[in-house]
Order: C-alpha cells, then sequence, then structure tokens
C-alpha cells in the first residue's frame, strides 16, 4: 500500500511522456524531407481517343453589302433602319442629286429640240428629192437647163447628209439624256440581295464620301464563324469535320456546325490558323454578327493506343517522362508523346507497356529517393 | 544509487510537466517564426523551380519579371528559340489580382502560360487532381490555396474559365496562389480592362478629330482594332540544353537583341536579394527577439524551480550530501524539462504550421539546432541556478 502513490505518480508521468515521446516520433517521420509523398497511381492502358481542337472566333456574315454613292454627296432619304428585312431591288434611300433632275428636263427638252430639227431636215430632204425628180424628167424631154438640174441634185444630196446629221444629233441627244438618267438613278441606294439592315452609317443631311457606306445589308443565311485556332493545337484540322459551336450569349448551349474551310492564308502574328465553321441549322434568333463563339471540333477517332493523363507528364533534366511505379519504387521514364484530347488524355508513343504504374497527382514534386505514400486522392484536393 | 533528479521530478511531476509544456509552447512559437522565415524565402524558390526556366529574358534594364514590371514583344521567343543551346523558350505573363468566384474573390497570381503540351516552362510542374490545360482559351489550373475547386467558374478581368487542374504550392514570392491560365487570355486580360473601360477608352477614341476623320472610313475601326491588341509579354523562359552554360546563352541576347537575361543565381539573388529583403529582414528580426525572450524565460523558470527548493537544498547540504550530486541534481532537471519543452515545441511547430495562411517551412536542421540551443539555454541557466545552490548556507534549513 505504502509503494502505491509512488507507483501511481510514476505510471502519470509515464502516461504522460510517451505518448508525447509518439508523437515526436511520429511528427519527425510525418513532416520535412522524411515524410512520404502522397501520390495516386493510374494503369497505363491502351484506349482510342479522339482529339478535339478548341478555337474561338466570331459570328461573322459571309456576304456583306455595304451599299453607298458612287459619287460624294449628301443623303437625301434613307427608308429603312436597322433590323428591317429588304427585297432585292427595294429602293433604300436616295443620295440628293443636287442638280441632276435639272439635267434630266434639260435634257429631255434638247430630245425634242433635235427631233424638230430632224423632222425639219426630213421635210427638206423630201421637197429636195421631189425637185430633183422632177427636174431629171424635165431634163429627159430638154425643157430645162442641165445646170438647173444638176443643182436640184447636189440640193438633194445635201439634204440627204443634213438628214443624215439630224439623225446622229438624235442619237446623240438621247444618249446624253440616258446619261444623265443613269446618273441621276445611281444616287438611288438599292439593294442588290434579300437581306438584313444591319448599320445605317448616315443619315439624311449627312454628306458622305464616295464609296463610303450609307447602309449594310447582310445575307442572314449566310453566317458562319470565323474561328482562329492556335497553330500548335490545330492538328488534323480540315474542311467538313464536325464542329460543336457555343455563343457567349447561350451559356453551356452547344450548336451542330461543321468546317467549311480553313483559310489558305494563316495570321503569322498571333501564330494562328483561321478557318470558317457554318451552322449545321441556323439559330433562331439569329446569333449577333460579332458575337463570340467557342468552337470544339471534333476529330476521328484514333486507333486504339497506350494513353496517359496529361497529369502524369513531368519534366526532368529537360526530358518529358512519367515516373514509374515498381515494386514502391520510383523511377522516371522518358516518354514520346503522341495526339492528346480535350479531356487531358495523352498518347505515349513510346516508353511504357499496357499495365505500366504511372505517378498521376502527387503533393510535390517527386525525384528517385521519394518515399512514397499511394492514396486514392491527394489530401486535400477532395472534391 | 539513487537519482536526486528523478526523485525530485516525481515528487511535483505535475508541475514539472507542466511547466514542461509552457516552455514547450513558447520554443514552438519561435520554432513557427524560424519556420515562416524560411517560408518566405522557400516562396521565392518556389516561384522560380514551378517556372521551369534556366534563364529569364525580360525587358532590358529591368528587374522584371518578378520585381519589376518588364514587357517584351510576345515574337521575341521566336528568335531566341533559333539560337544554338536553346531547347525551349516560351512566353509568359505575371499579373497580380483578385480572381472573382461567384461572391468572393481571392488574391493570387494569374500565370499566362503558352498553348501546348505539358512540359513547357511556366507550366505547373504537378498536379494534385484534374487536368492540365488544353484548350487554348478559357480554362485554368489553380493552386489549392486559391480554394477553388475541379470545375468551378473563376473570373478574370472579363472573361470566365473554367477550372480544370488544382496544383500545390506554386505561389508568387509573395506567397499569392497562382492560377494559370492561356497565354492569349492572360494578355488580354492583362490589357483589356473591364468593359466600361473598354467603351470609354472607344468614345474617346472616336472623339479624337485626328483619328475619327469624315473624309478617311475605315481609320476609326483601325485605330480601335490596334488599341485592343496586346502583342506584350512579360518575360521569354528559356530551358537550356545541357553542356551550355546559361550566361553562355545569356550574354548574346543581352549584347545583341538588347534584352536584358538573367540566371537562375542572379533571379535568386533580386528575389531573395531585393524583392523579400525587408519583410525577411523584419521577420527575421522578430525572429531573433523571439529567441533571446525564450531564452530568458528559460533561463529564468529554471532559476525559479531551484529557488524553490533551497530549502530543501540546505537540508541535503546539512546531511553532508556532496555538491556535485546537488549540481548534478539541478542539471539533469534542467536538461530534461529542455527535453520535454523541445518535444511539445516540435509538436505544436509542426501541426500549428499548416494552420497559417502562408507557406511555413519546418526544415530538420533549424529543429537540429534548436534542439542544442535549448540544451544550451538549460545548461547555461542551470549554472548560473547552481551557482546559487552550492551558495546556499546549510543553516537556512533549520532557520526561517
Amino acid at each position: 500500500m505504502k509503494m502505491l502513490p509512488f507507483q501511481g505518480r510514476t505510471l502519470a508521468l509515464i502516461g504522460v511522456v510517451l505518448p508525447l515521446l509518439a508523437l515526436f516520433v511520429y511528427v519527425a517521420l510525418r513532416s520535412g524531407p522524411l515524410a512520404p509523398v502522397s501520390v495516386t497511381v493510374s494503369t497505363v492502358e491502351a484506349r482510342s481517343i479522339s482529339p478535339g481542337l478548341f478555337g474561338v472566333g466570331t459570328v461573322e456574315a459571309r456576304f456583306t453589302y455595304r451599299i453607298g454613292p458612287t459619287f460624294a454627296g449628301r443623303v437625301k432619304k434613307l427608308d429603312v433602319h436597322v433590323g428591317d428585312r429588304v427585297q432585292a431591288g427595294q429602293l433604300l434611300g436616295d443620295m440628293d442629286p443636287v442638280d441632276l433632275d435639272d439635267r434630266v428636263r434639260a435634257q429631255e427638252a434638247a430630245l425634242k429640240r433635235v427631233q424638230a430639227e430632224l423632222h425639219e431636215a426630213e421635210a427638206r430632204q423630201a421637197h429636195a428629192q421631189s425637185q430633183a425628180k422632177r427636174y431629171e424628167q424635165l431634163l429627159a424631154v430638154h425643157t430645162t437647163s442641165e445646170e438647173i438640174a444638176a443643182t436640184k441634185k447636189q440640193d438633194l444630196k445635201i439634204a440627204n447628209a443634213v438628214l443624215a446629221a439630224a439623225k446622229e444629233e438624235l442619237a446623240r441627244v438621247r444618249s446624253d439624256g440616258a446619261a444623265v438618267v443613269a446618273q441621276r438613278n445611281n444616287m438611288r441606294l438599292i439593294s442588290p440581295v434579300d437581306g438584313l439592315v444591319v448599320a445605317r452609317d448616315a443619315d439624311p443631311g449627312s454628306t458622305v464620301v464616295a464609296g463610303q457606306s450609307v447602309v449594310e445589308v447582310i445575307d442572314p443565311q449566310s453566317l458562319w464563324v470565323h474561328v482562329r485556332f492556335d497553330q500548335v493545337s490545330a492538328t488534323g484540322l480540315s474542311a467538313g469535320l464536325p464542329a460543336n459551336i457555343a455563343l457567349r450569349s447561350r451559356n453551356g448551349q452547344s450548336l451542330k456546325g461543321r468546317v467549311l474551310r480553313v483559310e489558305p492564308l494563316a495570321d503569322a502574328v498571333t501564330e494562328e490558323i483561321l478557318a470558317k465553321i457554318v451552322f449545321d441549322d441556323l439559330p433562331d434568333p439569329l446569333p449577333p454578327i460579332g458575337e463570340l463563339a467557342e468552337v470544339t471540333v471534333t476529330l476521328p477517332e484514333l486507333p486504339a493506343m497506350l494513353v496517359v493523363s496529361n497529369a502524369a507528364i513531368r519534366t526532368v533534366d529537360d526530358q518529358l517522362g512519367v515516373w514509374q511505379v515498381q515494386d514502391g519504387e520510383l523511377r522516371f521514364v522518358a516518354v514520346k508523346l503522341g495526339t492528346g484530347d480535350l479531356d487531358g488524355q495523352v498518347q505515349l508513343r513510346e516508353g511504357l507497356t499496357i499495365g505500366d504504374q504511372v505517378v498521376v497527382y502527387s503533393e510535390k514534386a517527386l525525384s528517385k529517393r521519394s518515399r512514397l505514400n499511394v492514396v486514392e486522392q491527394i489530401p486535400g484536393a477532395a472534391k | 544509487m539513487i537519482s536526486l533528479a528523478g526523485r525530485d521530478i516525481l515528487n511535483a511531476w505535475g508541475k514539472f510537466i507542466f511547466t514542461g509544456i509552457g516552455l514547450g509552447l513558447l520554443i514552438g512559437v519561435t520554432l513557427t517564426m524560424a519556420g515562416v522565415y524560411r517560408g518566405m524565402v522557400d516562396d521565392g524558390k518556389a516561384l522560380l523551380d514551378n517556372s521551369g526556366a534556366d534563364l529569364w529574358v525580360v525587358q532590358q534594364d529591368t528587374l522584371g519579371p518578378y520585381a519589376e514590371s518588364s514587357s517584351i514583344n510576345d515574337d521575341v521567343y521566336r528568335s531566341i528559340l533559333s539560337m544554338p543551346g536553346v531547347v525551349e523558350a516560351a512566353n509568359v505573363t505575371y499579373l497580380t489580382m483578385q480572381v472573382r468566384q461567384g461572391r468572393r474573390d481571392v488574391r493570387s497570381m494569374v500565370v499566362g502560360v503558352v498553348a501546348g503540351s505539358p512540359g513547357k516552362p511556366g507550366w505547373p510542374p504537378y498536379l494534385v487532381a484534374g487536368r492540365q490545360i488544353t484548350r487554348s482559351h478559357y480554362e485554368a489550373v489553380a493552386d489549392i490555396a486559391t480554394g477553388f475547386e475541379l470545375g468551378d467558374r473563376i473570373q478574370v478581368r472579363r472573361n470566365q474559365y473554367t477550372v480544370v487542374g488544382l496544383t500545390r504550392r506554386m505561389v508568387s514570392s509573395s506567397g499569392d496562389p497562382m492560377v494559370f491560365i492561356p497565354l492569349k487570355d492572360a494578355q488580354e486580360a492583362q490589357f483589356l480592362k473591364d468593359n466600361d473601360a473598354v467603351l470609354q477608352q472607344r468614345r474617346r477614341t472616336a472623339e479624337n478629330p485626328s483619328l475619327n476623320r469624315p473624309g478617311v472610313p475605315g481609320l476609326l475601326d483601325a485605330v480601335i482594332a490596334t488599341q485592343s491588341s496586346n502583342p506584350y509579354v512579360n518575360a521569354v523562359l528559356v530551358r537550356i540544353r545541357p553542356g551550355y552554360s546559361a550566361e553562355e546563352i545569356a550574354r548574346p541576347i543581352r549584347r545583341w537583341q538588347r534584352l536584358t537575361a538573367y540566371t537562375r543565381s542572379q533571379m535568386e539573388e533580386i528575389l531573395i536579394g531585393k524583392l523579400i529583403a525587408t519583410s525577411s529582414k523584419q521577420i527575421g528580426m522578430f525572429l531573433v527577439i523571439l529567441a533571446i525572450v525564450s531564452a530568458a524565460i528559460v533561463a529564468f523558470i529554471i532559476y525559479t524551480l531551484t529557488m524553490d527548493k533551497i530549502r530543501e537544498i540546505a537540508v541535503l547540504k546539512l546531511i553532508g550530501t556532496r555538491n556535485r550530486t546537488i549540481a548534478a541534481m539541478i542539471m539533469q532537471q534542467a536538461i530534461a524539462l529542455g527535453v520535454i519543452g523541445f518535444v511539445v515545441g516540435k509538436i505544436t511547430a509542426t501541426f500549428a504550421a499548416p494552420l497559417f495562411p502562408k507557406y511555413v517551412l519546418l526544415m530538420p536542421l533549424d529543429t537540429v539546432a534548436g534542439f542544442f540551443a535549448v540544451l544550451m539555454i538549460c545548461v547555461l541557466a542551470s549554472l548560473i541556478a547552481i551557482r546559487m545552490a552550492l551558495k546556499v548556507d546549510p543553516a537556512e534549513a533549520i532557520g526561517g
């Protein structure tokens, strides 16, 4: 009994000190350089992947008609507004003709005058012809002098020439008139196609220079997406491939389309390849021109090959490779990568075989001497 | 022979243990502070390690891209790539900003990395979840310290990005977690402000009569187009073929490309010697003060513990105990106290370290040095206590 309090004290002391020591050993082994690195491993398997290409572009109209005058002038009237549907041949607006209408009237008067002149010449010619004929008959029966008959003949020739000149003058004045009318018509802004007015750049009263557009009309059936693909990730892009188009305003909604063409000219500055994607069915309502679109082009499925997640790819000493786990030991294996898909699976051309275990995720950078703690999920990264 | 020290500890074991734990907490704080200091330096080194570069090419005469702003044309990398000895050269942008996710925003360093496959300089070297970026737009890999999860939509300036991968220990030199996004988006984010600012800029340009001339249709559009594109990056990360030295590659770049190139050691010097110099000195100063205060407190505790027993020591002397035995008892107790304190301190520091918002790096060498420092302080403190104990008059045991 006497020993008990003493033993109790010793026990209590041991009870405090031992767990402390145990904790200390645990701490020393579980932190710092001695601590094992948590990693997740996966098995390399052969699988077929379908690579995708991802690009960003804008909705554009294939045909845009910028309608404006061919001469500098002032807009007189403009009947259409943005959003209006117009027909081919429809009068959209008119430029101020300034003096053209007057010139048309002047040409009309000139035409009448020339027509009167023609009538006069015709009358003179008819008279000269009958006179010439009469004197010819008189000469035949020797009742007139040869000189008078010759004079009448000459009169007829002159009248013929005057008539011909009057006819040509009429043709000239008619053409002049047509030219002025054509100029007048040129002042009219007429839609060349059935389309949609997308811009109205000038309002009545404002002056525009030759070639400046007053109204922009597009063909809404011709909408396409002008997409830019980064050159490094545009392998296999070609016309006809199916594509998914996600418009920025329709978050999550994916529209079907296909690659119409890959532009023969790439952007050398931004290092992008340009392509045109058309919609299979035009969305309704139409997306606005210039809207941002994300385009995913799906390439044909590739034959089955070894694949690994791109999270497993590491660089050690300028070499691309993966950390292979063999009997709990780490080994860095240099690999050659093939094509990858958009979900992060990359083909392995060489380096590993089916069934090899590779490190996918790791808590920190690995080295050959790292101790491993294989887990299902890296702590802290749980979703 | 019985252990006097052991018997004495057992006699008042509760008091002894609790004093040891108290002391341990103090040592723990000191160790943690050392960890904070090491963590700061390590953040800088992690930044360099994670970029995977041997050479940093930046704007001429700047300390960029981390310590100073630097901007170079984004096609400079092509001429660097064509130099002998260069394996890879990749553009990179860095932008420290608040990244928004839902209602909260996280201070982070947005890194723009070139499109391509993993292993390019600037890419996160390892992940803890998800996958690397595969699309050249609107995907992000975030450090786990941002608190983002896979599938989260985060907002950087005008665009939303989907978090597709998570990584760890990818921090800027000031400890802000990184968010990796494709380079083209990052260039845009760095230059294009929010929608309102873009609109204002456009309006300002349109009101400039020399840029919006009625006789030149299309000029305004062209001007606005050039204004809203950004052909600049902050640096080019260069990886060098084995066998070539970084300085060998850097010299022609400095001389002929009229750019500044930093090697790894120069970059470390900039980051640790210049960028975090004052803040790390501040922490270092605090660490020194804390160490001195801890030493003083340890000394006081041992001294008071001895003084509490001065009567018993006088009795020991009275019964003829040798001075050596008394001295050994005091010293053994001091060392036992130090060891308990150290063990508790190490445990608390280890468990407290992950709770800090910034990285705390507990270096094993620091721990070993700390252990010997604690023992040394205990021994020194016990020497004073021993001196007092030996000077005590045995008559005190009877008197008082």
